[in-house]
């Protein structure tokens, strides 16, 4: 059922963080990501801190109490003293920051007068001094996409995080490779009120920084986080979303669970809910001949099971949020992530797991539960069962209220889940080892005078002036040979077409059948579409020219060595006689519908030493020589 | 609003904002909303420090056509956590953390806009809560300098203030120190503390306790560990022991150097090992000659130094000029810190000569750092042993330079001077080179590497 979105109030904005193509933003270190083996391993832990305005941020706070340690992965050559904490950050890399700045304009957006590196507090370990750098370099920007105006109020230029390798019961494994490269971070305003434009907005900015030239491409490069609320839910930043098709997905679903999570909280004020009091109870004796696998085990490693009664919450915990994650999917959440327990049991989905009536009955009289009543328990070590129900129950509480500010981790089909509370604005501070940048005018009309096109005007302009077609000129228009195909196409009279493809579609499948056409230099290509202009070797002969300078051929011994001269047109209609003459049966068979199978076998024969076009009329009139209808 | 000056000043007076208010400045099409902030004085003057909703702060430049309006009084930020009060155990050691200022307690600074150290040593008890497990804490503040001001007065009056805390039933002091100079105070106190009976141990941080990756917690609770739980009656140095948030070390104060600008493992003992280890509150020790602390004591303090020592680095063809113009400059005492096994060019023998015929002492160290002085292997060395320059055997070039301000202010005569240095008075010379003692990998590399 479709929803109405503008009647729920729907409203959605998103940042998006694109890696800029230049060293780290704070070291000299090359922005490049490693996947051998680590060289060096480095273990620390991290502290709350409190912030200017002396408040310890929620957040961080939540971060400290899962008490981790980190275990960082490095290698010499590549990450320094900085990204280790065990140097000063260096002066801002102010190609970084003119990168930014070009974005900016691009957005419309106004540069500050003077711009200061901020700590933001992030102390999951993804940082290894604690916090990210993060510089507001612009503000007041605007896009227009499909004819509406968005706003696009932050640019800012910030270090991106350690990657996440792995997580153990009491460290998180992480890589240093990616912490420091320099991203530039847009945030549009909450301007959004349907779940399908925002894809779209993404899809445009994308291609504006791509246009600077100076962003990186590939995979994990660019990550959208998507911000959405509904009235009288709550907001969720939801983080990591890596494809644009996802987008509305991610967004369809949080209304979703907004919706249900509403649902729940009227429903449980209706039955007359009260808070949830953290009354942990040992239960370990109702499991001591139980068949539960999990259970079992967890009391064999010397663990318990602990549970706790949720008053009138029964038959919610079941209760779908999205497809396939439900209120209990949610409790667990915060179980897993507070109390690093590997999941719980509740009586909505009971019993199952090995886990009977019986020991049902007993849990919900060990508990005091009645009719209504749900119980949630964990099997696990003391500490870690204790700390899970503790999170469970405040979850349980904020439900009674409604839906707590989260934000959560998008999931690859659409879903998301809990990472941690959505942090508040007390965790930026001065970084105090950088002084202010001012953004001075001359600097901004250097920048001005270099802007490169809009997309969608160099778009109208490839297509205006080269003649490509709608698709290619896109393509073009956002691709890295746009310079290379624009200097092609102005030395050769090739063809814009035929060059624009050549960079575009030939060159990609040689690179798939593994032919190494990086090595293959400008001067060829210029070579190669000279011969194509003068007439020297058919467009056809392209791929098979490239193919040999990729082995070091040059342009001209190619077209001689490999037989690949344009052939004279009295050799050329000799082969088609010939062709003609092997194939009399098929012809007499088939008539003039001959033709396609003929040129395929010709086409072949002349391996590219003719134009297409001349062998196909050379061989219309031989048909027609021979009478064939 | 002290930060404001100037033009700005003025303009904030006109619209009666303060450090702390909301306002909204216009500017150019643009309209900021933000807390004024305080502004560091080395900024340019024409700009304000305006802190947005976000949490970001901007700088706008107050020029013409700037409209500055304020929305609502507001407090200014005010830095410093609330004192921790908590009651004494008695099963617990009592502690006394002496406070001279640096990075073990810092805050932001909106004078420099840099890390600057706290004014109250309270802020380190409350920034560390693990140290009530522990002790029983006393916060006592000697001086408050960043380590690079530190004077030899200083140094006395640090000493004085241990000494109080000790003779006064402390069972231990934990000197907080900037890391820069806290090696030559611990070669001070070393020789300045007489009769220790207890630990004296100085404690610093590299990253800066405001940020949560600092290395003030590990280093405070290793510090306190050791002040409130080891018998080493020795002035000591304990700090992280790797890169890592793993364990500190114990280092002798005069064999101890701070050997990297920026890294947690800076210090580092030379030409011996640490006197142990601190890991989770469990202290490991690796030698066993060191002074045992002892029940009851009476701590002195025998603060005479002579302030006019230099410590020079000797460079290719310097010129006895250079020994000259200390001398003219009053100069009682110089070590050298001399190239090798401690040598120096023809080009200084003049000035060495002088100096000795006048009575000042010469002292070589060797600008390796690692290793023993031997002027015997060389003719060089031979030739500066016959002018009369007093070898200081593996001792550091800072440890002798304080050793050296000490001996003057103590030995009667060049022939004490001479002796006094080539004894060892507070574990400063070592009688035998160690073989293990020399640049370890710093870390832990994997196997197969």
């Amino acid at each position: 059922m479709e929803l109405n979105y503008e009647k729920l109030g729907l409203r959605v904005g998103f940042e998006i963080h694109q890696e800029l193509d230049t060293h780290k933003l704070f070291c000299n270190c090359p922005s490049a990501l490693r996947d051998e083996e680590p060289r060096l391993e480095v273990k620390r832990r991290l502290r709350p801190t409190q912030s200017e305005l002396g408040e310890v941020d929620r957040a961080a706070l939540a971060e400290a109490l899962k008490g981790k340690g980190f275990r960082y992965q490095l290698y010499p050559d590549s990450v320094c003293l900085v990204e280790l904490d065990e140097e000063p950050p260096h002066l801002v890399n102010e190609e970084a920051v003119d990168i930014t700045l070009e974005a900016a304009l691009l957005l419309n957006a106004k540069p500050l007068d003077e711009v200061h590196t901020m700590r933001k507090i992030v102390i999951d370990g993804s940082n290894t001094c604690g916090f990210q750098r993060t510089l507001l370099i612009a503000t007041g920007g605007r896009v227009e996409v499909e004819g509406k105006s968005f706003r696009v109020p932050t640019i800012c230029l910030e270090e991106d995080a350690a990657r996440k390798m792995d997580e153990g019961v009491g460290l998180i494994d992480y890589r240093l490779d990616r912490l420091g490269i320099p991203l530039v971070e847009i945030a549009t305003g909450p301007d959004f009120f349907d779940p399908y434009t925002p894809a779209k907005a993404a899809l445009y900015i994308g291609q504006l920084l791509r246009a600077t030239g100076k962003v990186k491409r590939g995979i994990g490069t660019i990550r959208q986080d998507v911000n959405i609320s509904i009235a009288g839910g709550a907001r969720q930043e939801i983080k990591g979303v890596q494809e644009l098709a996802l987008i509305s997905t991610v967004i369809e679903r949080e209304v979703q669970r907004q919706l249900a999570l509403l649902e729940i909280r009227d429903e449980i004020r209706w039955r007359g809910a009260r808070r949830v009091v953290k009354k942990i109870i040992d239960v370990r004796r109702v499991f001591s001949k139980t068949s539960s696998g999990v259970i079992r085990s967890a009391l064999q490693a010397g663990g318990t099971v602990l549970a706790v009664k949720l008053p009138k919450f029964a038959g919610f915990l079941g209760k779908e949020l999205q497809p396939g994650r439900r209120f209990g999917t949610e409790l667990a959440d915060c179980a897993k992530l507070y109390g690093g327990v590997g999941g719980l049991f509740h009586t909505d989905e009971l019993p199952a797991y090995g886990i009977s009536q019986e020991e049902i009955n007993g849990l919900r009289r060990a508990t005091g539960a009645v009719e209504g009543d749900a119980v949630v328990f964990i099997a696990d070590a003391k500490e870690k069962a204790e700390a899970a129900l503790s999170a469970v129950v405040d979850r349980a509480n904020q439900a009674l209220g409604g839906i707590p500010e989260e934000t959560r981790r998008a999931l690859p089909d659409g879903n998301t889940e809990f990472m941690r509370p959505l942090p508040g604005a007390g965790r930026m501070y001065p970084e105090t080892d950088i002084p202010p940048i001012a953004i001075t005018p001359l600097r901004l009309r250097q920048i001005k005078a270099r802007l490169p096109e809009l997309p969608e005007k160099r778009r109208a302009r490839l297509m205006e002036k080269y003649g490509l077609g709608k698709e290619l000129a896109e393509r073009m228009s956002l691709s890295e040979n746009l310079e290379l195909f624009e200097e092609l196409a102005r030395k050769s009279k090739a063809n814009p077409t035929l060059i624009a493809t050549t960079l575009e579609e030939t060159l990609v499948s040689l690179r798939r059948e593994g032919v190494r056409v990086e090595v293959i230099q400008k001067a060829v290509l210029e070579g190669l579409f000279a011969g194509v202009a003068k007439g020297k070797l058919a467009k056809e002969a392209v791929p098979e020219v490239l193919r040999g300078a990729a082995r070091g051929v040059s342009v001209q011994t190619a077209i001689e060595k490999l037989g690949l001269a344009v052939m004279e047109k009295a050799e050329l209609r000799k082969l088609v006689r010939e062709v003609v003459a092997g194939n009399r049966e098929l012809i007499e068979r088939r008539g003039r519908a001959a033709i396609a199978p003929l040129m395929g076998i010709l086409m072949e024969r002349v391996r590219g030493r003719a134009d297409g076009k001349l062998v196909h009329q050379l061989l219309e009139r031989e048909l027609k020589k021979r009478g064939a209808k | 609003m002290s930060s404001y000056r100037g033009k700005v000043q003025q303009l904030l007076r006109a619209a009666s904002v303060e450090v702390g208010d909301r306002v909204r400045v216009e500017k150019a099409g643009s309209v900021y909303e933000g807390v004024l902030m305080p502004r560091t004085e080395l900024g340019d003057p024409n700009h304000i420090v305006l802190k947005l909703a976000s949490g970001y702060n901007l700088g706008i430049k107050l020029g013409k056509g700037a409209k500055l309006v304020k929305l609502e009084k507001g407090k200014p930020p005010r830095l410093g956590i609330p004192p921790l009060k908590i009651k004494r155990d008695p099963s617990k050691p009592d502690v006394s953390i002496v406070g001279t200022g640096g990075t073990i307690a810092s805050r932001v600074d909106y004078r420099t806009g840099a890390v600057y150290p706290a004014f109250t040593p309270e802020e380190i008890y409350s920034a560390v809560p693990e140290l009530a497990d522990l002790a029983n804490i006393r916060v006592i503040e000697a001086c408050n300098v960043f380590s690079e001001h530190m004077t030899p007065e200083l140094w006395v009056k640090v000493g004085k203030a241990i000494a109080k805390e000790l003779n006064a039933g402390a069972r231990g002091v934990v000197v907080a120190h900037g890391t820069d100079t806290m090696g030559y105070t611990a070669a001070a106190l070393s020789f300045m503390l007489k009769d220790l009976f207890r630990s004296v141990v100085l404690v610093g941080s590299q990253r800066s306790s405001d940020r949560p990756s600092s290395d003030a917690a590990l280093n405070l609770i290793g510090a306190v560990t050791v002040a409130g739980k080891s018998d080493i009656a020795e002035v000591c140095v304990v700090m992280h022991g790797s890169t890592e948030d793993d364990f500190c070390l114990i280092h002798r104060g005069t064999k101890v150097r701070k050997c990297h600008t920026s890294r947690r493992d800076t210090f580092q003992t030379i030409n011996d090992i640490p006197i142990g280890m601190v890991r989770g509150g469990e202290l490991k020790l690796f030698r066993d000659d060191y002074n045992r602390a002892k029940p009851k004591g009476r701590v002195k303090v025998d603060g005479k130094f002579e302030p006019r020592v230099a410590l020079l680095k000797v460079t290719p063809g310097m010129p006895s000029s250079v020994i000259e113009g200390m001398l003219k400059a009053g100069d009682k005492g110089i070590v050298l810190e001399g190239t090798g096994l401690g040598h120096v060019p023809e080009s200084l023998f003049e000035g060495i000569k002088f100096a000795v015929g006048k009575g000042v002492p010469v002292v070589m160290t060797s600008q390796c750092l690692w290793g023993r002085i031997d002027m015997k292997v060389y003719s060089t060395g031979r030739d500066l042993l016959q002018l009369g320059v007093i070898p200081a055997e593996d001792m550091l070039p800072e440890t002798a330079y304080v050793k050296l301000m000490w001996v003057l202010a103590h030995a009667k005569g060049v022939e004490e001077v001479s002796k006094l240095m080539r004894t060892n008075l507070a574990g400063e010379i070592t009688p035998r080179t160690r073989p293990d003692v020399f640049l370890k990998p710093v870390f832990s590399l994997k196997a197969g590497d």
